[in-house]
């Protein structure tokens, strides 16, 4: 039984008042998330889409967890967009496409020889691999699940357990889409997903046949109005209402379908279906998409028109202030730290850019502390609730042995017990990784969890090492 | 304050590996960061952090320990002109208790933060902020004519088998500061018992026997009025006898978050109710002590509220804090009333409570995994039938 402590759901009466002046409907339940935290940020993006031309590109087998690539490129090389650069060793049929036509400039190898980045020229006109037009309905799930893994779609179905590029040979018993982002200064996907209906649908058509169980619709109760979710077909549309990690594809999975020991469930965004959608209706690799440009030494936040995989140096090019800056691909809470001039990473739809913190205060922790944010009320940051803060990257103190406990509990809307999985996993003790829901979780569902530590660990990286643990001794 | 900065900055190297004080690097770590916050910025995952760290939260629970302290300064003069039958304006009570009380947390601090400073530096560790506040709170739970020696052998005691022979700060299973006041509880129990200390000197002209001492060799019409025991003018334990001042601390620590509610609401709530069927009973004259009088008397409500919400020796869960807060408040007043070799049962019942903290969240964590095996069961069954 589910611990009812963790939510309520309660009815929405007359959601789209526009449709039913005269009768109520009855909607579906809202899944209220009660615990979570949303961090106001300066530098949410204004909704105007802007296109730049960007030639750089890259794919980078770090985006993806847990995966041993095989290079099938070398430097020179010239690219259509939808030819594979690389392969999964372990998992042969996945294969990762260059979202480009063009020339691979360069293969960036870290420590021990470990592939970084597999870099692309492009051409100005992109030129694609034809993988043929066809409709998704009436296809077997054998053949379009090999259509996904042969044009490189495929990596953008994730799963759980350990949040890994899904694999082929198993069958989720669910598919999971979230339709909303919780994140600070996460893009708003009503906006970016607009127009793209008929994509989007020949995407959930493809998903459909993928999953004997149910394909989710997830979307917030009181922000997604966009007819593109609202009416789309043979998907289970939730509602969620409550503060980031509602958004996340890990709270909504435990609310609705928990992953158990031996089950599998997929998830993927809206854009990641849009692009299976575009695969069937125009037959190729189509890439592009839309991203937020956030934070707060943005000049102009706003919406981009890109191609997955772009380096970012054109777009924040003379769009900032500030010297010291980090970059960041995704928000602040999860995204992976890149170069002023580096690459957008495979899953995000944001880039943030907010300010280093290298700076030493007298006798901080002495001083009330104005400007600074904090969940408790040791600091006057409640006085301000509606306040929008300029956060940098400082730690704001060093790393302690565990000492407070309940702050995590507060922003973890999830029935596993967090410091006690975090415990297992540093004493490396496998069952009781297992016995305390590892299976369930990825390193971003621990994300404000590690925002709010008083010790100022990096959970999200000893979570990931769990996960990656485990995997390990069930292969 | 650049110059001190730049001070910091210039001896630096002398502390880093190869320095000439090297062996002195984590006590110059420790000023360096005491006086300056780190510049140390996120690597990956979040890249920003809430502001609260360690010093703040210890910093807090210093400022909530203000009140019952100047409390318990103005109290010790207080009854000092009191015994000697002169009356003394507010201010030079005062300054007689400060010049009784800075001994006191002299020795607390340099023994304490002695042996922190000399452990980490041999581990290689930074120095913990822990002892910032146990170090005020152990002058705060004895009486105030302590034997400074004995106070320092007690804090030395506490700081090392309390704590650092655990792994120091966070790893121990006994709250530090009633490891001290334990020591000296069973070592010395002359000094601490309740009936000689304070003023005994002066004959029997005034008793400086605490409530509880009183009610133990069944002196009850000697038990002060309640409005004295509220507020604290009464003898006892420097930072024990105002229920009012430690009701001022427990605001500052509920409001800021950096107290659990669970567990002080509960303590207080065992004790009360544990009162009530004593009163129920009503077997001999202390069973007839008022429930509500049980929680003014002694350390019952310096024990609730900043002992029993020390987060490292209490329960880590949030269900488990209920169960350990109520049992803390019923063996409290349980060993108060029965047992009559201990005056003060708020000391035990505490340490009792912090011995069973692991097991009651272990109970608490095999409920949760209980239930997600039964979810995978339950699954595991509807895969069958719809096959």
């Amino acid at each position: 039984m589910r611990d009812d402590s963790y939510f309520t759901a309660g009815g929405l009466h007359g959601f789209d008042a526009s449709h039913s002046r005269h009768r109520i409907i009855e909607m579906p339940k809202v899944i209220k998330i009660k615990r979570g935290l949303d961090i106001h940020l300066l530098g949410e993006p204004e909704k105007v889409i802007v296109a730049k031309p960007c030639y750089r590109y890259a794919v980078k087998p770090p985006d993806f967890h847990g995966l041993f690539p095989k290079l099938l490129v070398k430097e020179g090389d010239v690219v259509l967009a939808g030819t594979p650069l690389f392969r999964d060793k372990y998992r042969e049929k996945i294969l990762f496409a260059s979202p480009v036509s063009g020339t691979i400039t360069g293969v960036v190898r870290g420590e021990k020889r470990v592939l970084l980045e597999v870099r692309i020229e492009a051409e100005k006109d992109i030129t694609y691999v034809d993988f043929g037009r066809e409709e998704p309905a009436g296809m077997e799930r054998r053949d379009i699940a090999g259509k996904l893994l042969q044009s490189g779609v495929w990596p953008v179905l994730r799963q759980r357990p350990y949040g890994i590029v899904a694999n082929p040979d198993d069958v989720p018993k669910a598919i999971f889409v979230s339709c909303f982002d919780t994140a600070p200064l996460a893009p708003d996907m009503d906006f970016i997903v607009e127009g793209q209906a008929e994509s989007f649908q020949t995407g959930l058509d493809a998903l459909i046949r993928l999953t004997p169980g149910v394909v989710h619709l997830n979307l917030d109760a009181n922000k997604n109005r966009s007819e593109v979710f609202l009416k789309a077909q043979g998907v289970r549309i939730n509602f969620f209402s409550g503060p980031h990690p509602a958004g996340n594809a890990g709270t909504q999975i435990h609310h609705l379908d928990p992953v158990n020991k031996g089950e599998v469930v997929w998830y993927l965004r809206p854009q990641d279906v849009i692009t299976i959608g575009r695969l069937f209706r125009q037959g190729r690799y189509d890439a592009s998409a839309i991203i937020a440009l956030t934070g707060s030494e943005v000049l102009k936040p706003c919406y981009y028109r890109i191609v997955r995989g772009t380096s970012i140096g054109e777009i924040v090019e003379n769009n900032l202030s500030g010297a010291e800056l980090r970059f960041i691909s995704g928000h602040v809470l999860t995204g992976a730290r890149i170069e002023h001039d580096g690459y957008l990473g495979f899953y995000d739809h944001q880039v943030t850019v907010i300010p280093e913190g290298h700076r030493r205060e007298f006798l901080g922790w002495a001083r009330p502390g104005w400007r600074k944010y904090s969940t408790s009320r040791s600091f006057p940051a409640w006085l301000a609730p509606a306040r929008k803060y300029r956060l940098d990257t400082n730690m704001n103190g060093a790393v302690r042995p565990i000492v407070m406990t309940g702050y995590f509990e507060k922003v973890f809307p999830i029935d596993i017990y967090p410091v006690n999985l975090i415990k297992a996993i540093l004493a490396k003790d496998i069952d009781l990784m297992e016995n305390l829901g590892i299976y369930e979780v990825e390193e971003e569902d621990f994300a404000l969890c590690e925002f709010v530590d008083t010790s100022k660990m990096n959970i999200q990286q000893i979570v990931r090492e769990g996960l990656d643990l485990v995997r390990k001794e069930m292969s | 304050m650049d110059f001190l900065r730049k001070y910091l900055d210039k001896i630096r190297p002398h502390f880093e590996k190869g320095g000439r004080l090297e062996k002195f690097h984590s006590t110059y770590d420790a000023f360096d960061t005491f006086l300056y916050t780190p510049d140390r910025v996120t690597v990956n995952g979040s890249h920003i952090r809430d502001a609260i760290d360690l010093k703040r939260t210890m910093a807090v629970v210093v400022i909530a320990l203000l009140p019952p302290m100047l409390f318990g300064i103005w109290n010790i003069g207080h009854w000092h002109y009191l015994s000697h039958g002169v009356t003394a304006g507010f201010w030079s009570q005062f300054w007689y208790g400060f010049l009784r009380f800075l001994p006191i947390v002299i020795v607390s601090y340099v023994v304490g933060l002695g042996i922190e400073f000399a452990v980490a530096q041999i581990r290689g560790h930074e120095v913990n902020e822990g002892f910032l506040v146990t170090g005020i709170l152990i002058p705060l739970i004895v009486p105030p004519e302590i034997p400074l020696w004995e106070l320092a052998i007690a804090t030395a005691f506490a700081v090392i088998i309390g704590k650092e022979v655990f792994g120091g700060t966070g790893m121990n299973i006994l709250n530090p500061a009633l490891v001290a006041r334990a020591f000296l509880f069973f070592a010395y129990p002359g000094d601490m018992s309740g009936d000689k200390i304070w003023i005994a000197h002066m004959g029997d002209a005034i008793s400086g026997a605490t409530p509880l001492s009183h009610a133990m060799i069944g002196q009850f019409d000697k038990i002060p009025p309640v409005s004295d025991m509220f507020l604290g003018s009464i003898p006892g334990s420097i930072g024990e006898t105002s229920t009012l001042a430690i009701l001022i601390g427990a605001l500052i620590l509920l409001f800021t978050g950096i107290g659990n509610w669970r567990i002080m609401l509960t303590v207080f709530l065992g004790g009360y109710l544990m009162g009530l069927l004593f009163n129920a009973v009503g077997a001999n004259e202390y069973m007839k002590i008022p429930a509500y009088e049980h929680l003014i008397m002694g350390g019952f409500a310096f024990g609730a509220v900043f002992m029993a919400t020390d987060p490292v020796t209490a329960v880590q869960t949030n269900k488990g804090k209920y169960i350990y807060g109520f049992l803390i408040g019923v063996f409290a007043i349980l060993i108060r009333v029965v047992n009559p070799g201990y005056p003060e049962g708020v000391m035990l019942a505490i340490l009792f409570m912090n011995v069973f903290a692991p097991l009651i969240d272990y109970y608490i964590i095999q409920a949760n995994i209980k239930r997600r095996l039964k979810r995978l069961k339950k699954s595991l069954t509807v895969q069958t039938a719809s096959i």
